[in-house]
């Protein structure tokens, strides 16, 4: 547990007051997995209306595939609803380079055209190697280059922010 | 690359997966993670687009040195959904007819930039050694998939068999699978009770008369039985064989009808296993030799199953196989 890091609790509030009365009353929750999963299923539940929520899992659209391979785990991308003509709200737990985002965008446009994609993420942590940004962001934080800030869940549910050093390869 | 000799010759020297030769000595990681990855795959079927761009740009070669119409084209299937090219050679009207050994073939498929050969062959043991000579030219970039080999091994077929037994059983290590038939002649069955005991399955019984069992099964941890009501009697999965006509030599069956009549399975026999038995096939079915007709088509069926099962795994192996590790 890094003090130094925000209260993820908090920031998924401040995400809550930035999106009531923004978004669409039918708008799609869609997270990237893990930590925007976790995030898209909270905010369907305390953002006023009826927000479905699906999952996504980005692993077969990355662009490091051939240099770094498939990842150990990959979660099934689970959309239980038609993407085509939706308003869709990307969940993600912190945007970094904005290549995971790309991956989704791709992924997300093989189901369907939907008929806008917002952006929505928990932690802002500049760093961006293409033209993506957030259309709703809990904080924007400076970390330092060599380490990754991970979202995670406790068994009661509640998330929290730690800081992890990148491994050097 | 440094690839010591004495190793798995199917793993790297970081031990990552380069090529799928064989069930036997998989490591249960590898099975285990070939598995799950393959439950991600499986939804890819239902989307507006049935593909996943994973594989673009890479040249996949089916080399079937023997034919196949379902193996051929589900590999082809699973190719075209990770968005790889897919070549088919027809080995029996080129080259090798004309007199080119199977490894010239290989090296100028090399020469012109495959990624990955998926080996059919009678000889058991030929993907293996193309995926050596491979290793030996150094073009440690090209993977090998054994889609069968002779009598040997079919383990892209054994992987689906565990997959679908997973997916109707949850948890294998309460299991009782009976394999039936034509044993001796089968990679599929060779390969599946490697699978099946990596996994933790207990009891794996080999069900079929003397002659079509192999003499080496007993010390494959499998139990015999030369009694099919015996054979089936509490099993939670009945993997059906097909009767192999094309292999088999001098008299080891008196007749179909006969087989049919103690190995084939009829509504009758299989109401001995459990009452929420699975039935597995390989296919092609021979109806009425190896089962029956109301059996292939009945509720206990995952035979059709299985076939869509089979991709997904088979995507499963080869995006495993293609991603970059170094």
């Amino acid at each position: 547990m890094n003090p130094s890091l925000p209260d993820a609790e908090q920031l998924l509030q401040v995400l809550v007051q930035q999106m009531e009365g923004a978004v669409r009353h039918d708008a799609r929750l869609v997270g990237i997995h893990s930590g925007g999963a976790w995030m898209a299923e909270r905010l369907a539940s305390m953002l006023p209306g009826e927000h479905a929520f699906g999952t996504i899992d980005v692993s077969f659209y990355r662009d490091d595939y051939s240099r770094v391979g498939l990842k150990p785990t990959v979660k099934r991308t689970s959309l239980p609803f038609d993407i085509d003509g939706a308003h869709v709200v990307l969940v993600d737990d912190v945007l970094y380079t904005g290549r995971s985002v790309r991956a989704a965008l791709n992924e997300l446009f093989d189901f369907g055209r939907p008929a806008s994609v917002e952006l929505a993420v928990l932690v802002d942590r500049g760093g961006r190697e293409l033209p993506i940004e957030p259309t709703y962001c809990g904080t924007r934080l400076a970390v330092v280059e060599s380490g990754t800030i991970v979202l995670q869940r406790s068994d009661d549910g509640r998330l929290s922010l730690a800081l992890e050093q990148t491994p050097t390869a | 690359m440094n690839r010591p000799l004495n190793r798995n010759p199917q793993l790297d020297a970081d031990g990552a997966l380069h090529h799928l030769l064989t069930l036997e000595g998989l490591p249960r990681e590898h099975v285990v993670r070939i598995l799950d990855t393959a439950e991600s795959f499986v939804g890819i079927a239902e989307r507006e687009v049935k593909k996943v761009p994973l594989l673009r740009g890479k040249s996949i070669f089916n080399l079937f040195f023997e034919n196949s119409t379902r193996t051929r084209t589900t590999f082809e299937i699973a190719a075209k959904r990770l968005s790889a090219d897919v070549i088919n050679l027809n080995i029996g009207a080129s080259s090798t007819s004309k007199g080119e050994t199977v490894l010239d073939t290989i090296d100028n498929l090399c020469a012109m930039q495959a990624d990955m050969f998926v080996v059919r062959h009678s000889q058991s043991g030929a993907p293996h050694m193309i995926a050596q000579h491979l290793d030996a030219m150094a073009q440690t970039h090209v993977h090998v998939i054994n889609a069968g080999d002779g009598r040997h091994q079919h383990p892209t077929q054994g992987l689906l068999d565990l997959f679908t037994i997973r997916h109707y059983k949850k948890d294998l290590t309460a299991l009782r699978v009976a394999i039936v038939g034509d044993v001796l002649h089968s990679r599929v069955a060779r390969s599946l009770i490697h699978g099946l005991t990596t996994l933790g399955v207990p009891e794996v019984r080999v069900v079929g008369p003397k002659t079509l069992i192999p003499a080496a099964a007993a010390n494959m941890g499998v139990q015999i039985h030369h009694d099919m009501r015996q054979g089936v009697r509490d099993c939670d999965v009945v993997v059906m064989l097909r009767l192999q006509n094309e292999r088999m030599r001098g008299a080891l069956l008196p007749s179909a009808g006969e087989f049919f009549k103690n190995y084939g399975l009829t509504e009758e026999k299989l109401a001995l296993a459990k009452s929420d038995a699975i039935v597995m096939h390989p296919g092609p079915m021979n109806r009425g030799v190896e089962i029956d007709s109301s059996v292939a088509d009945g509720k206990h069926s995952v035979i059709l199953p299985q076939v869509t099962f089979g991709i997904a795994v088979r995507m499963a192996v080869m995006s495993i196989l293609a991603g970059g590790s170094a």
